[in-house]
């Protein structure tokens, strides 16, 4: 008798325990799935270090109307493999509602199937234009397709009467998808390719192929790539003493570039820059400014450093979970459904707008065309 | 004008500029792979950490011009001495302790060794890549119509140093003589009296040492991160093996040969070509004449 009194006491225990969660209102769980270690890094780093920033940000004032978050973070080493296996982890066992990430195109492309199958909505930290084109029906990305940057390029060339280019892109992800994109683009806009050259990641001297692009007929060189390689271009260029304007690609819109290249080397470079690089150059209503102001002071004061394009990404996909979720969201789908509505949404890559047939939601306004002079940016006219 | 003339500017001043933009690649390459060449003759072991000393001497270079604000060639000094002893230490930790050694486990023990030692650059130096300033200016040289920047002057200058100590070392010295000796035959070596482990030590701390002074010398160009040993250690190898892992002017004309027809490749057929080419030429000498393009069969290295 006292053994199945026991028993049924703790049964009322369990019980007692379990329906607590549902009177107190239970945090929404936030998985994120970022590249923190391996090759892409760069971006996995700031972008876990933003998202555990804000998220522990909100959890001090209280959450999301009187809603906590609760972040799960994996590291997927920039394997897509894993990625998937991670993914799987947080739908089944950390039961998340919302998915941050990946970091590259290769592994959200992985998880695509996945997210779909579950009903999981995800926002991809990662650029690849075929991430939301053709659109799916959960997934969403933050990063300004590629084409827009390559657009806003020609569209400056087109007012400065620059008629041909010739084009220098790095072999990897980033550099084909951008090659691709620029090609399309420049016959959109009825500007001739003169030259294609391509370089590897780890080169240390491109000085044959902009002797090859010195001798064609290209009014402008664009150069698509991330550090190191677009500096030792930038330095090439000088030491070959090509006078045509050099453009490069967003992917160098930050100082480290400039003090890779050499402030001389890099004096006259034009390229599209995200807001977040140039904010302090903004006008004063620009209505970006103070919120990126925000940023970079909250993120240099809890890491030391200044926060970064890839940071923002996480940044942009924090406040539209959060934006949903004062919108009234608690469920996946509902999640799902207000994610779509998002318009206006002022954050760091841009102001995202987005609809049933756009999951990206930028447009040419996430950029802004600027000039290295003296070793810092201009708005360039 | 300067536009007008620039588009005329035809093949032939385009040759020329390939032409020194492959000499000028080739000489860095030549240096790494002196580098393979030394340990190779001292102790028939092929370092892949190699690289990675390249790696380190650009670094601590770094370290001592950031950190410590020391001027550069105190800094230079320092990364070099450094790497030195990290070329000893790598010796010490992981060659020596090997009780059998076989060709087989001792290249996977330097392969892993890079590894390691590249995880423990990126741990305490970042993964950011940093720029060097020029030893003197960049401003650059015109040699006929082609360009050259100051830099590269260094790296020929140091080519040239290092295979004139190189070849006095080992022909001259007592000491290079039984480094070669042990290459040729360790047991034979040793019973003669020549301490074959110490010999093992000194040709990892010289390489290490010249390594270093490479990676330094190329920073200023190529910059440096903790993963700039890898292309750099392959290419030099490459050069190494093209000139029959010989300690002088083979593995130099190797690494010129492979900077001028990268250059000329990329130049003239196609940029995306460019690594593929170097490549292949390594598997056709790897098959076609295993014992270097340079050099004549020799018994003792079958």
């Amino acid at each position: 008798m006292q053994k199945k009194l026991g028993l049924f006491a703790l049964l009322l225990l369990v019980g007692i325990l379990s329906a607590l969660p549902a009177w107190a209102v239970e945090p929404l769980r936030i998985g994120a799935l970022f590249s923190v270690t391996g090759p892409a890094s760069f971006l996995g780093e700031p972008e876990r270090n933003t998202l555990e920033m804000l998220v522990k940000e909100v959890n001090a004032k209280g959450g999301i109307k009187g809603r906590k978050l609760d972040l799960v973070v994996y590291d997927t080493q920039g394997d897509a493999t894993k990625a998937v296996q991670l993914a799987t982890k947080l739908i089944k066992n950390e039961k998340v509602a919302v998915i941050v990430g990946p970091s590259t195109t290769g592994e959200t492309m992985a998880v695509i199937p996945l997210v779909e199958k579950e009903k999981i909505p995800l926002i991809s930290c990662a650029a690849g234009v075929k991430i939301t084109d053709p659109v799916k029906k959960y997934v969403f990305k933050t990063p300004a397709n590629d084409h827009i940057a390559a657009e806003k390029i020609f569209n400056f060339m087109a007012a400065k009467k620059q008629k041909s280019v010739a084009l220098l892109t790095v072999t990897d992800g980033y550099g084909s998808s951008g090659r691709e994109q620029l090609k399309d683009m420049a016959k959109k806009k009825g500007i001739s390719v003169v030259a294609d050259e391509t370089y590897g990641p780890k080169d240390t001297d491109m000085t044959a192929q902009l002797t090859k692009i010195k001798g064609s007929k290209a009014d402008a060189i664009i150069c698509w790539g991330t550090n190191p390689g677009p500096a030792i271009v930038t330095r090439n260029v000088k030491q070959l003493g090509i006078k045509i304007p050099l453009y490069q690609s967003h992917g160098v819109a930050s100082k480290k570039y400039i003090e890779l290249a050499g402030n001389d080397n890099a004096e006259g470079v034009i390229l599209p820059a995200g807001k977040l690089a140039i904010f302090d150059k903004l006008a004063k209503k620009d209505p970006q400014a103070k919120l990126l102001r925000d940023y970079n002071a909250a993120y240099k004061k809890t890491y030391n450093v200044e926060a970064s394009t890839f940071g923002g990404y996480a940044y942009d996909s924090f406040l539209m979970i959060t934006e949903a979720m004062k919108k009234g969201a608690v469920t996946s789908d509902q999640m799902r459904d207000n994610l779509e509505r998002i318009k206006k949404l002022v954050s760091v890559s841009g102001i995202f707008s987005m609809g049933a047939n756009d999951h990206n939601g930028l447009d040419l306004s996430a950029f802004e065309m600027v000039k290295i002079v003296k070793g810092d940016w201009e708005i360039a006219k | 004008m300067a536009c007008l003339k620039q588009r005329n500017m035809g093949l032939s001043d385009q040759i020329a500029q390939y032409l020194v933009s492959g000499l000028s690649t080739g000489a860095i390459y030549a240096l790494i792979g002196i580098g393979f060449a030394i340990i190779y003759n001292g102790t028939e072991i092929i370092n892949f950490a190699q690289g990675e000393m390249v790696m380190l001497g650009g670094m601590f270079t770094l370290f001592g011009l950031d950190v410590l604000k020391l001027p550069l060639p105190v800094a230079i000094l320092m990364a070099v001495t450094l790497t030195t002893l990290s070329g000893v230490l790598f010796e010490r930790l992981t060659i020596r302790p090997l009780k059998s050694p076989t060709p087989l486990s001792l290249v996977i023990i330097t392969i892993g060794g890079s590894i390691l030692i590249r995880g423990i650059a990126m741990l305490v130096g970042g993964k950011d890549t940093h720029a060097i300033p020029a030893f003197s200016g960049s401003d650059p040289l015109s040699i006929g119509s082609a360009t050259i920047l100051p830099q590269h002057l260094w790296i020929f200058a140091l080519t040239v140093i290092a295979i004139v100590l190189n070849k006095l070392f080992f022909q001259y010295s007592i000491t290079g003589k039984a480094m070669r000796a042990c290459a040729a035959n360790r047991r034979a070596a040793g019973l003669v009296g020549i301490d074959v482990r110490r010999m093992v030590l000194f040709s990892f701390a010289i390489s290490a040492g010249l390594g270093s002074l490479a990676g330094i010398i190329v920073a200023p160009l190529t910059m440096t991160s903790y993963d700039v040993g890898v292309m750099l250690g392959l290419k030099g190898f490459c050069a190494a093996i093209i000139g029959g892992l010989s300690g002088g002017l083979g593995t130099v004309l190797g690494g010129l040969l492979l900077g001028v027809l990268e250059s000329l490749g990329a130049g003239l057929i196609s940029s995306g070509y460019k690594d593929a080419i170097a490549f292949i030429i390594l598997l056709l000498i790897l098959f076609i004449r295993p014992q270097g393009l340079f050099s004549r069969a020799q018994t003792e290295r079958v």
